[in-house]
């Protein structure tokens, strides 16, 4: 099942008008505050009315102003999870998970709660009220209970957002088990380039309204035109297999055929991950190399140059492993005279990949 | 106890108590409606239905009993189609309580109404985006977390219709026994000589109610506010 999403709406200062599709996997709507992405994840809920559109999430119609449909947001089979968790006090956390669940059709698909419960690593909880939580523990329970459900959609409004680096670790890879266990598409709202990295199958980029690109994870934030957020967030995916854990804190990977040295990785081997390679982590030569202390030099040829608005251009390079994208200064550009077609290593500094930047 | 209550301030203290219960739980239903109504729901004359509501509060009471004598009387609108069906209120215990009940109606949907508010919008939401119909985020989410402040309407509720004398006064007399609560069988037994000591009783009987149901009320709202915050 996948949903797809069509809108039109007037917000103060610019006028919304999108179209996506969100295949299942989790579909990130990335975009800087004030793009206009909560009003999309709004109007998908049915808390917002919007001007004009149509909503379907498989062959059930969510949305359709042409025919005068708009379900109320109980009809519509939703599974949200906001940034403030929006447990109810008043419920322990055991009856905050099966909330949802006592509404749901009986002919729904259910998931099985202690199956959740495990998943989440929130059985020592249940008998809890939301009070007693830290931010991260609320969290886990609100992404159970938009699970118990039965939703045919998960929506996830920023939920990240209002942690601190800390929590978000913690809670990341959650959404990395949800993505992959969940039969149902994700929406996910989110401003940070690091949770589209390590979450998306499918990013939605807004810009003022408008979608200014879409495409895998590693097709969108692997365009050099592409500015999450800054261009300090510019960074490329790369998918890797672990081959070995070394005895010095390093793990090898194999991402397609090139050997990558990373710190220490919690995949076991033989498990697949992501890697996003910030562009001011890669340094670009025009022979190999040597004597030099970083362990990573992947033959690479330039693809593209986009000079930026400051000082800095955005390399694309393409190598064995994966599109690699490289912040240089221009002055440094005309002097290695990189132009697309050369061939040239790209040395990404092992330290320099941090934790949060790996994901399943 | 009957030897230190004349029977006459008895069947007044039991006739109030009985009035001020059913004055509160009839208001207790219509006015959680209305409270959700002027705190969640937008429509265009608002502020007239507000005003209606409050309209007790601020007309001489005295013009209010009028008014429902006028209403509810054998002769008017109400009060007739209500006789065709056997029910007759004027003059009787049952519109005391009705009087009671519109009094004290305003100061019951204000403290319901501030509860409502202090309840986040957001939290319904969620209840909704769940599969909660309007009704049941109402049963679920939102009457749980305003107990305490429906506590606290139903006592100032019950305090004003224990305490209400002008339009209950107009509305359905003086009768001892049938409508004579206990503000007028003060009233009465001021009236006559030597009924100051009897007049006395009633007053201390009043405080001791007054206080002692703002004791349970805080008592109560307190364990319930502990229990809806979670902690």
């Amino acid at each position: 099942m996948s949903l797809s999403v069509a809108l039109r709406h007037r917000l103060p200062g610019f006028d919304l008008d999108v179209s996506f599709d969100a295949p299942p996997g989790l579909t990130v709507l990335f975009g800087a505050s004030g793009s206009g992405k909560t009003t999309v994840i709004e109007a998908v809920a049915g808390l917002l009315r919007p001007d004009e559109g149509r909503v379907t999430a498989g062959d059930h119609v969510l949305l359709d102003t042409a025919k005068g449909r708009h379900l109320p947001p109980n009809k519509r089979r939703l599974g949200c999870i906001f940034q403030e968790a929006r447990l109810f006090p008043h419920l322990t956390v055991r009856q905050n998970l099966l909330y949802g669940r006592w509404f749901a059709p009986k002919s729904a698909a259910r998931e099985d709660p202690g199956r959740v419960v495990e998943m989440l690593g929130i059985g020592h909880l249940l008998n809890r009220r939301p009070a007693r939580l830290s931010g991260g523990e609320k969290q886990r329970v609100a992404i159970g209970r938009a699970l118990l459900a039965a939703p045919d959609l998960i929506l996830a409004d920023e939920p990240l957002a209002a942690l601190d680096e800390a929590r978000k670790a913690e809670i990341l890879p959650y959404f990395e088990r949800l993505r992959d266990a969940s039969p149902v598409p994700i929406l996910y709202v989110s401003h940070s380039a690091t949770e589209v990295a390590r979450l998306a199958t499918t990013v939605v980029a807004l810009e003022a309204g408008k979608v200014v690109r879409q495409g895998t994870a590693a097709e969108v934030l692997g365009d050099p035109a592409f500015r999450p957020g800054s261009v300090r967030g510019v960074g490329a995916v790369l998918a890797a297999k672990v081959l070995a854990h070394h005895d010095d804190g390093l793990s090898e990977l194999d991402a397609n055929g090139a050997r990558l040295l990373l710190p220490r990785v919690p995949q076991a081997p033989g498990q697949g991950l992501r890697v996003r390679i910030m562009g001011q982590e890669v340094t670009i030569a025009l022979t190999r190399p040597e004597n030099i202390s970083a362990l990573n030099v992947l033959p690479a040829t330039v693809e593209e140059v986009i000079p930026g608005t400051g000082p800095g251009a955005v390399v694309a390079l393409s190598t064995q492993a994966g599109r690699v994208l490289a912040r240089v200064t221009k002055r440094s550009a005309a002097a290695l005279k990189l132009a697309p077609g050369l061939s040239c290593y790209a040395i990404i500094k092992t330290v320099a990949v941090a934790p949060q930047d790996v994901g399943s | 106890m009957n030897s230190w209550l004349g029977p006459q301030e008895w069947q007044a203290v039991a006739l109030s108590l009985k009035v001020a219960f059913w004055a509160t739980c009839a208001a207790l239903p219509p006015g959680i409606f209305m409270a959700h109504v002027l705190a969640r729901w937008q429509f265009p004359g608002k502020q007239l239905l507000n005003g209606l509501v409050h309209l007790p509060l601020i007309l001489p009471p005295v013009v209010t009993g009028y008014l429902l004598l006028m209403t509810f009387g054998t002769k008017g609108p109400l009060g007739a189609v209500l006789q065709q069906m056997g029910i007759v209120v004027a003059f009787r215990w049952s519109g005391a309580a009705l009087a009671a009940g519109i009094m004290a109606f305003p100061l019951l949907v204000r403290a319901i109404r501030l509860s409502i508010e202090a309840v986040d919008p957001k939290l319904e939401q969620a209840a909704a985006t769940l599969g909660a119909s309007r009704l049941w985020v109402f049963a679920t989410v939102t009457l749980p977390l305003i107990l305490p402040g429906i506590l606290a309407g139903a006592v100032v509720s019950f305090a004003k219709a224990m305490g209400e004398f002008g339009a209950t006064i107009t509305f359905v007399s003086n009768i001892p026994g049938q409508t004579q609560t206990l503000p007028l069988a003060v009233y009465a037994f001021l009236q006559v000589p030597g009924g100051e000591a009897a007049a006395l009783r009633l007053v201390l009987i009043s405080v001791a109610v007054a206080m002692g149901a703002l004791v349970l009320s805080e008592v109560l709202a307190r364990r319930i506010a502990r229990k809806v915050a979670g902690a």
